[in-house]
């Protein structure tokens, strides 16, 4: 099988368990995790040095922040079906005295967490120190971000952004989901964003684009950035993805944002969603 | 009562530079972060002996915060340092979701502290954030007392494992802590023994209330005073152990009454050693432009204000 064949194998498991998880709980997000499946199994399963054997520092390892932490319930999994902790503890998602918080936590001692996320516009902060830290030591390693498009409309995402750009933080890889949706509704309609591309390029950013929900293109597009790191540029990915993607009912519409399916809605999503690792 | 006598006055923020420096020969993970005050946070030594280590953020401190954090990730320990009022209400969600709750190990270093800022007014001049550090599970609250002190705190948080705020100011005061101090976190310094009231003090205010204790002394009313240097965590046992003898209590702080030192003792003598107690600290004011010493008189935290405090509780007692 093709690396291509095993991701979407892979993503297509993590989306059953995204549903299952909010499901379960009655509670989460899984719009956003929906679409952001492929980036994230790519991520893990292709393309960072990272251990599942957990350590806090993660030296000479590339790490992951998400800055949008209510996509938690994607991250749950993949960090799951990574071998970061039980695939049954996926069942205690946003369950009391849970491991598994509603938005992620390093608190309650979750492998694979290094920073809490929810409050939006931190991730590229904390993103930047830890990029820093690794030039500090010395390190050739990378630091990955996830951010939502409607996060960008944080004040503090700019300060980061000329930061990075000031102080050459050139092993950092921002991608946006850019989705175009937020909780109100479509992104132009609540608070545009303008022109994306111009904005971090004149910021000094080096800026690419990619099709979130094309696995090809995703694993091309991770690699080539991460080619380019090193050149004295912070790196930004503008991903186009579907909300909702892999299920239909869900696809395209800013209502499914932070909204549970019901047993009925679970069954036709699950149809729809390939068992290929065996279900949590 | 024991005589207090210092050589010179200094401010406590060169105490903070100077103890930075000294952190940043010893101890290679040491880094510090500023947001454009680096001559006023006295880190221009820092900056310019280990430049590779000092990271200058610009006008952005919610960034600067989140950066810090970020550090700590791979065994740094960042000292982001700014005024007061932009280390702590201007980036509390940052401070507690990227720090707090994060159990980074940040040090919040915050000058300017209080109403002793002075001229520059009440946009700068915070008196609520020993409240608003000190309601962060697992913050540790510091305001060290003059320059000696200060320095010795600023070693010491490099090696505890976790959050800090320290809080440290603009005025030259009284330096009169010994030199050679070791600074120990969450442990109250006893300057003076006493046995009909105790006096708590934090920060500028030690001074004053050594001073009004003399006076008092004069009057034949003997005050224990004890320096609070680590409001949180709070050196429970010996504010107990002094309250159980002395049986009337005066804190002194130069802060909001609401959620600073008083706030702190308060509680706690409330839950297992009810007493008659007083508090200078400002009421639910904002401060204004001055002199700083025009501004402890104006706003009731100085020196007289304890004296008549002590003279109120007594009447309590």
């Amino acid at each position: 099988m093709s690396d291509i064949q095993n991701l979407k194998k892979i993503a297509s498991q993590v989306r059953r368990d995204i549903v299952r998880m909010v499901h379960a709980q009655n509670s989460g997000h899984p719009g956003g995790s929906l679409g952001c499946t492929e980036f994230l199994t790519t991520l893990y399963f292709e393309i960072m040095n990272h251990d599942s054997n957990f350590d806090m520092d993660g030296k000479n390892q590339d790490l992951f922040f998400l800055s949008n932490g209510h996509l938690s319930a994607l991250w749950y999994s993949v960090l799951a079906r990574s071998g970061y902790f039980a695939l049954s503890e996926l069942s205690t998602f946003r369950m009391i005295s849970s491991r598994l918080q509603g938005h992620p936590t390093p608190k309650e001692g979750l492998p694979g967490i290094r920073m809490a996320s929810g409050s939006l516009g931190q991730g590229l902060s904390v993103a930047c120190g830890a990029a820093l830290t690794k030039k500090l030591n010395k390190e050739s390693t990378t630091v990955f971000t996830l951010h939502g498009d409607g996060e960008l409309q944080e004040g503090q995402i700019w300060e980061a952004a000329m930061f990075a750009a000031h102080h050459k933080i050139d092993n950092l890889i921002a991608t946006v989901d850019y989705n175009g949706q937020q909780i109100d509704g479509p992104v132009d309609k609540i608070m545009s964003l303008g022109n994306l591309r111009a904005k971090w390029e004149s910021f000094g950013w080096q800026v690419l684009e990619m099709n979130g929900n094309d696995m090809e293109d995703v694993v091309k597009t991770l690699n080539h950035a991460k080619s380019i790191t090193g050149k004295g540029k912070p790196i930004a990915i503008l991903m186009k993805t579907q909300m909702g993607m892999g299920v239909d009912f869900m696809m395209g519409s800013h209502k499914w944002h932070g909204v549970a399916p019901n047993d009925e809605q679970l069954e036709n999503a699950l149809n729809q969603l390939e068992e290929t690792l065996g279900d949590y | 009562m024991k005589k207090f006598d210092y050589k010179d006055k200094k401010d406590t923020r060169s105490g903070f530079g100077a103890g930075l420096y000294e952190l940043g020969k010893k101890n290679d993970n040491v880094v510090a972060l500023c947001a454009d005050l680096t001559g006023s946070l006295k880190m221009n030594q820092f900056a310019d002996e280990f430049p590779e280590r000092f990271i200058q953020c610009g006008i952005a401190e919610a960034n600067m915060i989140g950066t810090a954090a970020g550090l700590t990730i791979g065994g740094k320990i960042p000292f982001a340092g700014t005024f007061a009022n932009f280390a702590t209400g201007r980036v509390y969600d940052q401070i507690r979701q990227s720090v707090a709750y994060s159990e980074k190990n940040v040090k919040i270093c915050a000058s300017h502290a209080g109403i002793t800022l002075g001229e520059d007014g009440a946009t700068h001049q915070i008196m609520e954030d020993i409240g608003l550090m000190k309601m962060l599970p697992g913050m540790v609250v510091i305001n060290p007392c003059d320059y000696n002190q200060t320095k010795a705190a600023t070693i010491a948080i490099a090696d505890y494992e976790g959050p800090v705020y320290l809080r440290f100011g603009r005025p030259n005061v009284p330096n009169f802590t010994p030199e050679d101090q070791k600074f120990k976190i969450g442990e109250a310094v006893l300057l003076n023994e006493g046995t009909d009231v105790t006096i708590f003090a934090t920060g500028h205010l030690v001074w004053k209330a050594i001073e009004a204790a003399e006076i008092l002394e004069q009057k034949g009313i003997s005050s224990e005073i004890i320096n609070i240097h680590t409001i949180k965590p709070l050196d429970e046992k010996a504010v107990l152990a002094s309250v159980a003898k002395t049986k009337a209590v005066v804190t002194a702080e130069e802060h909001m009454m609401n959620g600073g030192l008083g706030d702190s003792i308060a509680q706690l003598l409330g839950r297992k050693l009810p007493t008659p107690i007083e508090m200078v600290a400002v009421d639910d004011k904002f401060g204004e432009s001055g002199k700083p010493e025009e501004l402890l008189t104006k706003y009731g935290i100085d020196t007289e204000n304890i004296v008549s405090a002590v003279e109120t509780v007594l009447k309590r007692k």
